[in-house]
Protein backbone atom coordinates (compact mmCIF):
# COMPACT_ATOMS: atom_id res chain seq x y z
CA UNK A 1 0.00 0.00 0.00
CA UNK A 2 2.74 2.33 1.08
CA UNK A 3 4.69 1.31 -2.00
CA UNK A 4 1.77 2.18 -4.28
CA UNK A 5 1.27 5.60 -2.70
CA UNK A 6 4.98 6.40 -2.99
CA UNK A 7 5.08 5.24 -6.61
CA UNK A 8 2.04 7.37 -7.40
CA UNK A 9 3.67 10.42 -5.77
CA UNK A 10 6.89 10.04 -7.73
CA UNK A 11 4.93 9.33 -10.91
CA UNK A 12 2.65 12.35 -10.61
CA UNK A 13 5.57 14.64 -9.86
CA UNK A 14 7.39 13.42 -12.99
CA UNK A 15 4.22 13.45 -15.10
CA UNK A 16 3.40 17.01 -14.05
CA UNK A 17 6.77 18.12 -15.41
CA UNK A 18 6.27 16.23 -18.70
CA UNK A 19 2.80 17.69 -19.16
CA UNK A 20 4.17 21.17 -18.61
CA UNK A 21 6.47 20.59 -21.56
CA UNK A 22 4.50 18.41 -24.01
CA UNK A 23 6.76 19.65 -26.83
CA UNK A 24 9.17 16.82 -26.01
CA UNK A 25 6.54 14.17 -26.61
CA UNK A 26 5.95 15.60 -30.09
CA UNK A 27 9.67 16.00 -30.81
CA UNK A 28 10.22 12.36 -29.85
CA UNK A 29 7.68 11.42 -32.53
CA UNK A 30 9.41 13.45 -35.20
CA UNK A 31 12.15 10.90 -35.87
CA UNK A 32 9.90 7.85 -36.43
CA UNK A 33 7.56 9.89 -38.60
CA UNK A 34 10.50 11.03 -40.74
CA UNK A 35 11.51 7.38 -41.10
CA UNK A 36 7.96 6.51 -42.04
CA UNK A 37 7.83 9.22 -44.69
CA UNK A 38 11.34 9.14 -46.11
CA UNK A 39 12.43 5.53 -45.65
CA UNK A 40 9.21 3.53 -45.63
CA UNK A 41 8.42 3.99 -49.35
CA UNK A 42 11.80 2.39 -50.22
CA UNK A 43 10.61 -0.82 -48.66
CA UNK A 44 7.45 -1.19 -50.72
CA UNK A 45 9.13 -2.59 -53.85
CA UNK A 46 11.44 -4.78 -51.72
CA UNK A 47 8.55 -6.38 -49.85
CA UNK A 48 8.01 -8.93 -52.59
CA UNK A 49 11.66 -9.92 -52.83
CA UNK A 50 12.57 -13.49 -51.86
CA UNK A 51 13.51 -13.79 -48.18
CA UNK A 52 11.37 -10.83 -47.09
CA UNK A 53 9.17 -11.93 -44.22
CA UNK A 54 5.42 -12.35 -44.67
CA UNK A 55 3.28 -9.22 -44.64
CA UNK A 56 3.26 -5.87 -46.44
CA UNK A 57 6.16 -3.42 -46.24
CA UNK A 58 4.28 -1.43 -43.55
CA UNK A 59 3.45 -4.49 -41.48
CA UNK A 60 7.17 -5.22 -41.36
CA UNK A 61 8.42 -1.66 -40.97
CA UNK A 62 6.05 -0.11 -38.41
CA UNK A 63 6.82 -2.65 -35.65
CA UNK A 64 10.51 -1.81 -36.04
CA UNK A 65 9.79 1.89 -35.72
CA UNK A 66 7.68 1.31 -32.61
CA UNK A 67 10.51 -0.61 -30.96
CA UNK A 68 12.98 2.08 -31.94
CA UNK A 69 10.73 4.79 -30.56
CA UNK A 70 10.40 3.00 -27.22
CA UNK A 71 14.04 2.05 -26.86
CA UNK A 72 15.44 5.43 -27.83
CA UNK A 73 12.97 7.42 -25.80
CA UNK A 74 13.51 5.32 -22.69
CA UNK A 75 17.26 4.79 -22.91
CA UNK A 76 17.94 8.51 -22.64
CA UNK A 77 15.65 9.01 -19.65
CA UNK A 78 18.72 8.70 -17.44
CA UNK A 79 19.87 12.16 -18.50
CA UNK A 80 16.97 13.68 -16.61
CA UNK A 81 17.87 11.66 -13.53
CA UNK A 82 21.47 12.87 -13.59
CA UNK A 83 20.15 16.44 -13.63
CA UNK A 84 17.86 15.61 -10.70
CA UNK A 85 20.72 13.99 -8.83
CA UNK A 86 22.87 17.07 -9.37
CA UNK A 87 20.11 19.32 -8.04
CA UNK A 88 20.00 17.15 -4.89
CA UNK A 89 16.48 15.88 -5.58
CA UNK A 90 17.43 12.19 -5.55
CA UNK A 91 19.28 12.44 -2.26
CA UNK A 92 16.45 14.43 -0.72
CA UNK A 93 14.00 11.68 -1.67
CA UNK A 94 16.31 8.96 -0.39
CA UNK A 95 16.25 10.48 3.11
CA UNK A 96 12.47 10.13 3.25
CA UNK A 97 10.87 6.83 4.34
CA UNK A 98 9.58 6.38 0.76
CA UNK A 99 10.36 3.01 -0.78
CA UNK A 100 13.51 3.03 -2.91
CA UNK A 101 11.75 0.90 -5.50
CA UNK A 102 9.01 3.55 -5.74
CA UNK A 103 11.58 6.25 -6.47
CA UNK A 104 12.53 4.24 -9.56
CA UNK A 105 9.15 2.85 -10.54
CA UNK A 106 7.33 6.18 -10.42
CA UNK A 107 9.77 7.59 -12.95
CA UNK A 108 9.63 4.45 -15.13
CA UNK A 109 5.85 4.64 -15.13
CA UNK A 110 5.94 8.19 -16.46
CA UNK A 111 8.17 7.05 -19.35
CA UNK A 112 5.80 4.16 -20.07
CA UNK A 113 2.84 6.54 -20.28
CA UNK A 114 4.74 8.83 -22.65
CA UNK A 115 5.63 5.85 -24.86
CA UNK A 116 2.02 4.67 -24.91
CA UNK A 117 0.92 8.09 -26.15
CA UNK A 118 3.68 8.27 -28.74
CA UNK A 119 3.16 4.66 -29.85
CA UNK A 120 -0.58 5.21 -30.29
CA UNK A 121 0.04 8.36 -32.31
CA UNK A 122 2.61 6.62 -34.51
CA UNK A 123 0.28 3.66 -35.12
CA UNK A 124 -2.53 6.04 -35.99
CA UNK A 125 -0.39 7.97 -38.48
CA UNK A 126 0.79 4.68 -40.04
CA UNK A 127 -2.77 3.43 -40.47
CA UNK A 128 -4.33 6.68 -41.68
CA UNK A 129 -1.60 8.08 -43.94
CA UNK A 130 0.49 5.08 -44.98
CA UNK A 131 -2.10 2.38 -45.33
CA UNK A 132 -0.84 0.05 -42.61
CA UNK A 133 -3.30 -2.83 -42.31
CA UNK A 134 -3.56 -4.57 -38.97
CA UNK A 135 -6.43 -5.58 -36.67
CA UNK A 136 -7.27 -3.09 -33.91
CA UNK A 137 -6.42 -5.63 -31.22
CA UNK A 138 -2.98 -6.20 -32.75
CA UNK A 139 -2.28 -2.48 -32.92
CA UNK A 140 -3.15 -2.10 -29.23
CA UNK A 141 -1.18 -5.18 -28.22
CA UNK A 142 1.78 -3.89 -30.22
CA UNK A 143 1.78 -0.58 -28.33
CA UNK A 144 1.45 -2.47 -25.04
CA UNK A 145 4.46 -4.72 -25.72
CA UNK A 146 6.53 -1.77 -26.84
CA UNK A 147 5.53 0.20 -23.74
CA UNK A 148 6.72 -2.62 -21.48
CA UNK A 149 9.95 -2.76 -23.47
CA UNK A 150 10.32 0.98 -22.93
CA UNK A 151 9.80 0.43 -19.21
CA UNK A 152 12.66 -2.07 -19.20
CA UNK A 153 15.01 0.31 -20.96
CA UNK A 154 14.04 3.28 -18.84
CA UNK A 155 14.74 1.31 -15.64
CA UNK A 156 18.11 0.19 -17.02
CA UNK A 157 18.81 3.76 -18.06
CA UNK A 158 18.01 5.18 -14.59
CA UNK A 159 20.16 2.53 -12.92
CA UNK A 160 23.10 3.24 -15.22
CA UNK A 161 22.67 7.00 -14.84
CA UNK A 162 22.70 6.84 -11.06
CA UNK A 163 25.78 4.64 -11.16
CA UNK A 164 27.70 6.94 -13.52
CA UNK A 165 26.33 10.30 -12.29
CA UNK A 166 27.84 12.16 -15.23
CA UNK A 167 26.38 13.02 -18.62
CA UNK A 168 29.84 12.78 -20.10
CA UNK A 169 30.19 9.10 -19.36
CA UNK A 170 26.48 8.27 -19.62
CA UNK A 171 26.09 9.47 -23.23
CA UNK A 172 28.85 7.31 -24.77
CA UNK A 173 27.76 4.25 -22.78
CA UNK A 174 24.16 4.54 -23.94
CA UNK A 175 25.07 5.34 -27.55
CA UNK A 176 27.64 2.58 -27.65
CA UNK A 177 25.08 0.02 -26.48
CA UNK A 178 22.05 1.25 -28.42
CA UNK A 179 23.51 1.35 -31.90
CA UNK A 180 24.59 -2.32 -32.14
CA UNK A 181 21.46 -3.49 -30.29
CA UNK A 182 19.20 -1.64 -32.74
CA UNK A 183 21.20 -2.57 -35.86
CA UNK A 184 21.16 -6.22 -34.83
CA UNK A 185 17.43 -6.36 -34.23
CA UNK A 186 16.31 -6.02 -37.85
CA UNK A 187 14.42 -2.82 -37.15
CA UNK A 188 14.97 -1.19 -40.52
CA UNK A 189 15.30 -4.29 -42.68
CA UNK A 190 14.34 -7.80 -41.61
CA UNK A 191 17.19 -9.99 -40.46
CA UNK A 192 15.88 -12.69 -42.82
CA UNK A 193 17.80 -10.80 -45.55
CA UNK A 194 21.08 -11.05 -43.63
CA UNK A 195 23.91 -13.54 -44.22
CA UNK A 196 24.07 -16.51 -41.88
CA UNK A 197 26.62 -15.20 -39.38
CA UNK A 198 24.72 -11.93 -38.95
CA UNK A 199 21.49 -13.83 -38.34
CA UNK A 200 23.18 -15.89 -35.64
CA UNK A 201 24.37 -12.75 -33.85
CA UNK A 202 20.93 -11.18 -34.19
CA UNK A 203 19.26 -14.24 -32.69
CA UNK A 204 21.12 -13.62 -29.44
CA UNK A 205 19.78 -10.07 -29.31
CA UNK A 206 16.55 -10.01 -27.27
CA UNK A 207 15.22 -7.05 -29.27
CA UNK A 208 15.12 -9.17 -32.43
CA UNK A 209 12.51 -11.35 -30.79
CA UNK A 210 10.45 -8.38 -29.65
CA UNK A 211 10.41 -6.93 -33.18
CA UNK A 212 9.53 -10.34 -34.66
CA UNK A 213 6.76 -10.71 -32.10
CA UNK A 214 5.09 -7.41 -33.01
CA UNK A 215 5.44 -8.22 -36.72
CA UNK A 216 3.68 -11.53 -36.16
CA UNK A 217 0.95 -9.65 -34.28
CA UNK A 218 0.37 -7.34 -37.24
CA UNK A 219 -0.24 -10.21 -39.66
CA UNK A 220 -2.78 -11.47 -37.16
CA UNK A 221 -0.71 -14.47 -36.12
CA UNK A 222 -1.75 -14.08 -32.51
CA UNK A 223 -0.92 -17.54 -31.27
CA UNK A 224 2.36 -17.85 -33.14
CA UNK A 225 5.63 -18.71 -31.43
CA UNK A 226 7.00 -15.28 -32.31
CA UNK A 227 4.31 -13.48 -30.33
CA UNK A 228 4.76 -15.72 -27.31
CA UNK A 229 8.55 -15.47 -27.39
CA UNK A 230 8.49 -11.72 -28.06
CA UNK A 231 6.15 -11.08 -25.11
CA UNK A 232 8.15 -13.37 -22.82
CA UNK A 233 11.42 -11.66 -23.76
CA UNK A 234 9.83 -8.25 -23.10
CA UNK A 235 8.59 -9.26 -19.67
CA UNK A 236 12.00 -10.79 -18.91
CA UNK A 237 13.78 -7.57 -19.90
CA UNK A 238 11.37 -5.53 -17.79
CA UNK A 239 12.10 -7.72 -14.79
CA UNK A 240 15.86 -7.45 -15.25
CA UNK A 241 15.62 -3.69 -15.73
CA UNK A 242 13.48 -3.04 -12.67
CA UNK A 243 15.56 -5.34 -10.46
CA UNK A 244 18.80 -3.70 -11.54
CA UNK A 245 17.37 -0.19 -11.26
CA UNK A 246 15.94 -0.66 -7.78
CA UNK A 247 19.15 -2.33 -6.66
CA UNK A 248 21.08 0.78 -7.69
CA UNK A 249 18.53 3.08 -6.02
CA UNK A 250 18.81 1.09 -2.82
CA UNK A 251 22.58 0.73 -2.77
CA UNK A 252 24.01 3.75 -4.44
CA UNK A 253 25.06 6.66 -2.30
CA UNK A 254 23.33 9.29 -4.36
CA UNK B 1 10.45 11.73 22.34
CA UNK B 2 13.84 10.27 23.32
CA UNK B 3 15.88 12.41 25.70
CA UNK B 4 19.07 11.75 23.81
CA UNK B 5 18.62 12.44 20.12
CA UNK B 6 21.91 11.10 18.80
CA UNK B 7 24.30 8.62 20.32
CA UNK B 8 27.21 7.70 18.09
CA UNK B 9 29.64 5.02 19.17
CA UNK B 10 32.73 4.38 17.14
CA UNK B 11 31.08 5.31 13.86
CA UNK B 12 33.56 5.01 11.02
CA UNK B 13 33.57 5.00 7.26
CA UNK B 14 36.18 3.69 4.88
CA UNK B 15 36.11 4.45 1.16
CA UNK B 16 37.73 1.93 -1.11
CA UNK B 17 39.39 3.39 -4.14
CA UNK B 18 41.20 1.31 -6.74
CA UNK B 19 44.19 0.40 -4.65
CA UNK B 20 43.88 1.86 -1.22
CA UNK B 21 41.41 2.36 1.56
CA UNK B 22 40.74 5.89 2.66
CA UNK B 23 39.45 6.39 6.19
CA UNK B 24 37.13 9.38 5.80
CA UNK B 25 35.81 8.98 9.35
CA UNK B 26 38.04 7.11 11.79
CA UNK B 27 36.05 7.08 14.96
CA UNK B 28 33.24 9.38 16.01
CA UNK B 29 31.78 9.25 19.52
CA UNK B 30 29.33 11.80 20.80
CA UNK B 31 25.81 12.37 22.09
CA UNK B 32 23.27 15.09 21.35
CA UNK B 33 20.49 15.78 23.86
CA UNK B 34 16.93 16.66 22.95
CA UNK B 35 16.55 20.38 22.22
CA UNK B 36 20.23 21.09 21.74
CA UNK B 37 21.74 22.99 18.83
CA UNK B 38 25.03 21.29 18.15
CA UNK B 39 27.61 22.43 15.64
CA UNK B 40 29.92 20.06 13.85
CA UNK B 41 32.98 22.08 13.03
CA UNK B 42 35.95 21.25 10.89
CA UNK B 43 37.77 22.10 7.68
CA UNK B 44 36.67 20.71 4.33
CA UNK B 45 37.54 17.05 4.03
CA UNK B 46 37.61 16.48 7.80
CA UNK B 47 34.71 14.02 7.65
CA UNK B 48 31.77 16.28 8.51
CA UNK B 49 29.56 15.45 5.55
CA UNK B 50 30.47 11.75 5.63
CA UNK B 51 29.42 11.56 9.28
CA UNK B 52 26.22 13.42 8.51
CA UNK B 53 25.39 11.12 5.61
CA UNK B 54 25.90 8.10 7.83
CA UNK B 55 23.63 9.52 10.54
CA UNK B 56 20.92 10.26 7.96
CA UNK B 57 21.00 6.67 6.53
CA UNK B 58 22.41 7.80 3.17
CA UNK B 59 25.71 6.05 3.70
CA UNK B 60 26.28 2.73 5.39
CA UNK B 61 28.84 2.93 8.20
CA UNK B 62 31.89 0.68 7.86
CA UNK B 63 31.88 0.22 11.62
CA UNK B 64 30.37 1.39 14.87
CA UNK B 65 26.77 2.01 15.78
CA UNK B 66 24.40 4.87 16.42
CA UNK B 67 20.95 5.62 17.80
CA UNK B 68 19.30 8.48 15.95
CA UNK B 69 15.99 9.93 17.21
CA UNK B 70 15.40 6.74 19.18
CA UNK B 71 15.98 4.27 16.34
CA UNK B 72 18.97 2.11 15.66
CA UNK B 73 20.75 3.35 12.57
CA UNK B 74 21.67 -0.13 11.34
CA UNK B 75 18.63 -2.13 12.41
CA UNK B 76 15.88 0.40 11.74
CA UNK B 77 16.96 2.96 9.13
CA UNK B 78 13.31 3.49 8.22
CA UNK B 79 12.56 4.54 11.79
CA UNK B 80 15.42 7.03 11.59
CA UNK B 81 14.16 8.43 8.28
CA UNK B 82 10.67 8.95 9.69
CA UNK B 83 11.90 11.13 12.56
CA UNK B 84 14.60 13.26 10.98
CA UNK B 85 14.90 16.04 8.46
CA UNK B 86 17.99 16.57 6.36
CA UNK B 87 19.07 19.63 4.43
CA UNK B 88 21.95 18.74 2.14
CA UNK B 89 24.80 21.04 1.30
CA UNK B 90 24.10 21.28 -2.41
CA UNK B 91 20.36 22.03 -2.40
CA UNK B 92 17.35 19.79 -2.87
CA UNK B 93 14.94 21.32 -5.37
CA UNK B 94 14.38 20.85 -9.08
CA UNK B 95 14.87 24.14 -10.96
CA UNK B 96 11.82 23.50 -13.15
CA UNK B 97 9.39 22.59 -10.38
CA UNK B 98 7.30 25.16 -8.52
CA UNK B 99 8.38 25.77 -4.94
CA UNK B 100 4.99 24.95 -3.45
CA UNK B 101 4.68 21.68 -5.38
CA UNK B 102 8.15 20.66 -4.28
CA UNK B 103 7.41 21.15 -0.58
CA UNK B 104 3.98 19.50 -0.68
CA UNK B 105 5.32 16.46 -2.57
CA UNK B 106 8.17 16.16 -0.12
CA UNK B 107 5.85 16.19 2.87
CA UNK B 108 3.66 13.59 1.18
CA UNK B 109 6.62 11.23 0.96
CA UNK B 110 6.49 11.12 4.76
CA UNK B 111 2.87 10.05 4.56
CA UNK B 112 1.54 13.50 5.49
CA UNK B 113 -2.05 14.18 4.38
CA UNK B 114 -2.33 16.53 1.41
CA UNK B 115 -4.17 19.26 3.33
CA UNK B 116 -1.75 19.06 6.25
CA UNK B 117 1.22 19.10 3.88
CA UNK B 118 -0.11 22.24 2.23
CA UNK B 119 -0.82 23.89 5.57
CA UNK B 120 2.63 23.10 6.97
CA UNK B 121 4.28 24.25 3.76
CA UNK B 122 2.41 27.54 3.70
CA UNK B 123 3.21 28.20 7.36
CA UNK B 124 6.91 27.54 6.76
CA UNK B 125 6.90 29.84 3.73
CA UNK B 126 5.58 32.61 5.98
CA UNK B 127 8.08 31.90 8.76
CA UNK B 128 11.05 31.72 6.40
CA UNK B 129 10.15 34.89 4.46
CA UNK B 130 9.13 33.04 1.33
CA UNK B 131 5.76 34.74 0.98
CA UNK B 132 4.59 34.88 -2.62
CA UNK B 133 7.10 32.25 -3.75
CA UNK B 134 4.64 29.33 -3.71
CA UNK B 135 3.97 29.30 -7.47
CA UNK B 136 7.42 30.36 -8.56
CA UNK B 137 9.74 27.88 -10.25
CA UNK B 138 12.69 27.08 -8.03
CA UNK B 139 15.15 28.36 -10.62
CA UNK B 140 13.66 31.84 -10.39
CA UNK B 141 14.36 32.14 -6.65
CA UNK B 142 17.45 33.96 -5.37
CA UNK B 143 20.24 31.99 -3.68
CA UNK B 144 19.04 32.94 -0.23
CA UNK B 145 15.42 32.15 -1.03
CA UNK B 146 16.35 28.79 -2.46
CA UNK B 147 18.42 27.96 0.62
CA UNK B 148 15.49 28.88 2.87
CA UNK B 149 13.27 26.71 0.69
CA UNK B 150 15.68 23.80 1.26
CA UNK B 151 15.35 24.36 4.98
CA UNK B 152 11.57 24.61 4.78
CA UNK B 153 11.55 21.29 2.91
CA UNK B 154 13.63 19.69 5.65
CA UNK B 155 11.13 20.89 8.24
CA UNK B 156 7.82 20.34 6.50
CA UNK B 157 7.12 16.97 8.14
CA UNK B 158 7.92 18.44 11.55
CA UNK B 159 10.90 16.24 12.43
CA UNK B 160 12.17 15.95 15.99
CA UNK B 161 15.72 16.28 14.75
CA UNK B 162 17.06 18.19 11.78
CA UNK B 163 20.46 17.87 10.15
CA UNK B 164 21.72 20.96 8.34
CA UNK B 165 24.81 20.55 6.18
CA UNK B 166 26.55 23.93 5.79
CA UNK B 167 23.25 25.82 5.97
CA UNK B 168 24.62 29.29 5.28
CA UNK B 169 27.30 28.60 2.68
CA UNK B 170 26.99 30.97 -0.24
CA UNK B 171 24.70 33.43 1.51
CA UNK B 172 25.35 37.12 1.94
CA UNK B 173 25.91 38.37 5.52
CA UNK B 174 22.36 39.64 5.91
CA UNK B 175 20.80 36.38 4.76
CA UNK B 176 23.12 34.46 7.06
CA UNK B 177 22.12 36.47 10.11
CA UNK B 178 18.50 36.03 9.08
CA UNK B 179 18.98 32.27 8.75
CA UNK B 180 20.60 32.04 12.17
CA UNK B 181 17.54 33.68 13.66
CA UNK B 182 15.32 31.09 12.00
CA UNK B 183 17.46 28.20 13.19
CA UNK B 184 17.53 29.50 16.75
CA UNK B 185 13.74 29.85 16.60
CA UNK B 186 13.35 26.19 15.60
CA UNK B 187 14.32 25.21 19.07
CA UNK B 188 12.41 27.85 20.98
CA UNK B 189 9.20 27.51 18.95
CA UNK B 190 9.15 23.83 18.02
CA UNK B 191 11.61 22.15 20.38
CA UNK B 192 13.48 20.78 17.38
CA UNK B 193 16.96 19.42 17.96
CA UNK B 194 19.43 20.85 15.45
CA UNK B 195 22.66 19.27 14.30
CA UNK B 196 24.55 21.40 11.82
CA UNK B 197 27.92 21.34 10.14
CA UNK B 198 29.81 24.49 9.39
CA UNK B 199 33.26 25.74 8.76
CA UNK B 200 32.35 29.24 9.85
CA UNK B 201 33.59 29.97 13.36
CA UNK B 202 31.22 32.87 13.90
CA UNK B 203 28.26 30.70 12.93
CA UNK B 204 29.15 28.00 15.43
CA UNK B 205 29.83 30.64 18.05
CA UNK B 206 26.54 32.51 17.66
CA UNK B 207 24.25 29.59 17.05
CA UNK B 208 25.40 26.51 18.91
CA UNK B 209 24.97 25.36 22.48
CA UNK B 210 27.75 22.90 21.95
CA UNK B 211 30.43 22.29 19.38
CA UNK B 212 32.13 19.13 18.19
CA UNK B 213 35.44 19.76 16.45
CA UNK B 214 36.33 17.12 13.88
CA UNK B 215 39.66 16.89 12.15
CA UNK B 216 40.98 14.13 9.93
CA UNK B 217 38.08 11.82 10.81
CA UNK B 218 38.38 12.15 14.58
CA UNK B 219 36.60 14.34 17.11
CA UNK B 220 39.41 16.35 18.61
CA UNK B 221 37.42 18.54 21.01
CA UNK B 222 33.90 19.14 22.23
CA UNK B 223 32.21 21.58 24.56
CA UNK B 224 30.31 24.84 24.67
CA UNK B 225 31.77 27.62 22.53
CA UNK B 226 32.83 29.51 25.68
CA UNK B 227 34.10 26.36 27.38
CA UNK B 228 36.20 25.42 24.39
CA UNK B 229 37.69 28.86 24.21
CA UNK B 230 38.39 28.90 27.93
CA UNK B 231 39.96 25.47 27.82
CA UNK B 232 42.39 26.36 25.12
CA UNK B 233 43.47 29.86 25.94
CA UNK B 234 42.41 32.47 28.45
CA UNK B 235 41.41 36.00 27.58
CA UNK B 236 44.18 38.21 26.34
CA UNK B 237 44.53 41.42 28.41
CA UNK B 238 46.46 44.48 27.31
CA UNK B 239 46.96 47.31 29.84
CA UNK B 240 48.28 50.67 28.63
CA UNK B 241 50.04 52.63 31.37
CA UNK B 242 51.44 56.15 31.81
CA UNK B 243 55.12 55.33 32.17
CA UNK B 244 57.81 52.65 32.48
CA UNK B 245 57.76 52.72 36.28
CA UNK B 246 54.08 51.72 36.33
CA UNK B 247 54.70 48.69 34.10
CA UNK B 248 57.03 47.15 36.69
CA UNK B 249 54.43 47.63 39.42
CA UNK B 250 51.64 46.19 37.32
CA UNK B 251 53.76 43.24 36.19
CA UNK B 252 54.37 42.41 39.82
CA UNK B 253 50.60 42.60 40.57
CA UNK B 254 49.80 40.38 37.61
CA UNK B 255 52.20 37.68 38.75
CA UNK B 256 50.06 37.32 41.90
CA UNK B 257 46.87 36.96 39.83
CA UNK B 258 45.48 33.44 39.87
CA UNK B 259 45.91 31.56 36.62
CA UNK B 260 47.52 34.47 34.80
CA UNK B 261 50.45 33.86 32.46
CA UNK B 262 53.85 35.54 32.84
CA UNK B 263 53.24 39.22 31.96
CA UNK B 264 55.07 40.65 28.97
CA UNK B 265 56.16 44.31 29.15
CA UNK B 266 56.17 46.07 25.82
CA UNK B 267 57.03 49.74 26.11
CA UNK B 268 54.32 51.20 28.36
CA UNK B 269 52.04 48.22 27.80
CA UNK B 270 51.65 45.05 29.84
CA UNK B 271 50.22 41.94 28.16
CA UNK B 272 49.13 38.70 29.74
CA UNK B 273 46.58 35.93 29.51
CA UNK B 274 44.13 35.05 32.22
CA UNK B 275 41.36 32.38 32.26
CA UNK B 276 38.52 34.84 33.03
CA UNK B 277 39.52 38.32 31.96
CA UNK B 278 36.21 39.86 32.92
CA UNK B 279 36.43 38.84 36.58
CA UNK B 280 40.21 39.24 36.98
CA UNK B 281 40.38 42.80 35.70
CA UNK B 282 38.35 44.60 38.42
CA UNK B 283 40.56 43.04 41.10
CA UNK B 284 43.69 44.08 39.29
CA UNK B 285 42.46 47.63 38.74
CA UNK B 286 41.57 47.99 42.41
CA UNK B 287 45.05 46.83 43.42
CA UNK B 288 46.53 49.32 40.96
CA UNK B 289 44.59 52.19 42.56
CA UNK B 290 45.96 51.20 45.98
CA UNK B 291 49.48 51.39 44.53
CA UNK B 292 48.73 54.74 42.86
CA UNK B 293 49.11 53.47 39.31
CA UNK B 294 46.67 54.57 36.61
CA UNK B 295 45.80 52.71 33.46
CA UNK B 296 45.26 54.83 30.34
CA UNK B 297 43.63 51.99 28.46
CA UNK B 298 42.41 48.41 28.91
CA UNK B 299 41.74 45.83 26.21
CA UNK B 300 40.30 42.40 26.84
CA UNK B 301 40.42 40.23 23.79
CA UNK B 302 38.26 37.09 23.93
CA UNK B 303 39.84 34.16 22.13
CA UNK B 304 37.97 33.21 18.98
CA UNK B 305 37.08 29.69 17.92
CA UNK B 306 39.70 30.19 15.24
CA UNK B 307 42.30 30.30 18.05
CA UNK B 308 40.77 27.13 19.45
CA UNK B 309 40.90 25.32 16.16
CA UNK B 310 44.45 26.45 15.55
CA UNK B 311 45.60 25.07 18.87
CA UNK B 312 43.55 21.86 18.59
CA UNK B 313 44.61 20.89 15.10
CA UNK B 314 47.76 22.88 14.46
CA UNK B 315 46.20 24.65 11.51
CA UNK B 316 43.55 27.22 10.90
CA UNK B 317 40.21 26.38 9.32
CA UNK B 318 41.11 28.33 6.24
CA UNK B 319 44.31 26.32 5.68
CA UNK B 320 42.22 23.18 5.83
CA UNK B 321 39.87 24.49 3.19
CA UNK B 322 42.77 25.39 0.93
CA UNK B 323 44.50 22.06 1.24
CA UNK B 324 41.25 20.25 0.48
CA UNK B 325 40.86 22.33 -2.66
CA UNK B 326 44.44 21.58 -3.60
CA UNK B 327 43.79 17.90 -3.18
CA UNK B 328 40.71 18.11 -5.36
CA UNK B 329 42.65 19.98 -8.02
CA UNK B 330 45.58 17.53 -7.96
Amino acid sequence: MRFMTDTWLVFSRAMRLSLRNPVWVILGLLQPILYLTLFGPLLEPVANAPGFPPGTAWQVFVPGLLVQLAVFGAAFAGFGLIAEWRAGVVERMRVTPASRGALLLGRVLRDVVVIVVQGAMLSLVAVVFFGLEAPMGSLIAGVAIVALLGGAFSALSYGTALKLKSEDSFAPVINGLLLPILLLSGILLPMALAPGWLQTVADVNPLTHVVDGVRALYIDDLASNEVVIGSAVTVGLLLVGVLYGSWVFRKESA
Amino acid sequence: MPETMIVSRGLRRVYKTNRQEVEAVRRVDFAVEQGEIVGFLGPNGAGKTTTLRMLTTLLEPSGGEAMVAGSDLRLDPLGVRRSIGYVAQGGSTDPEVRAGEEIVDHARMYGTELSVARGNGEALFRQLDLDGMWDRRCKTLSGGQRRRLDIAMGLVHQPQLIFLDEPSTGLDPQSRANLWEHIARLRTDLGTTVFLTTHYMDEADVLCDRILVIDDGLIVAQGTPDGLKRKVAGDSVVLSLEDQRSTVVVAELVSHLEGATEPVIDGTEVRFQVPEGASALPMLLRAMVERNVDATGVQVHRPTLDDVFLIMTGRSLRDGAESATDRAAA
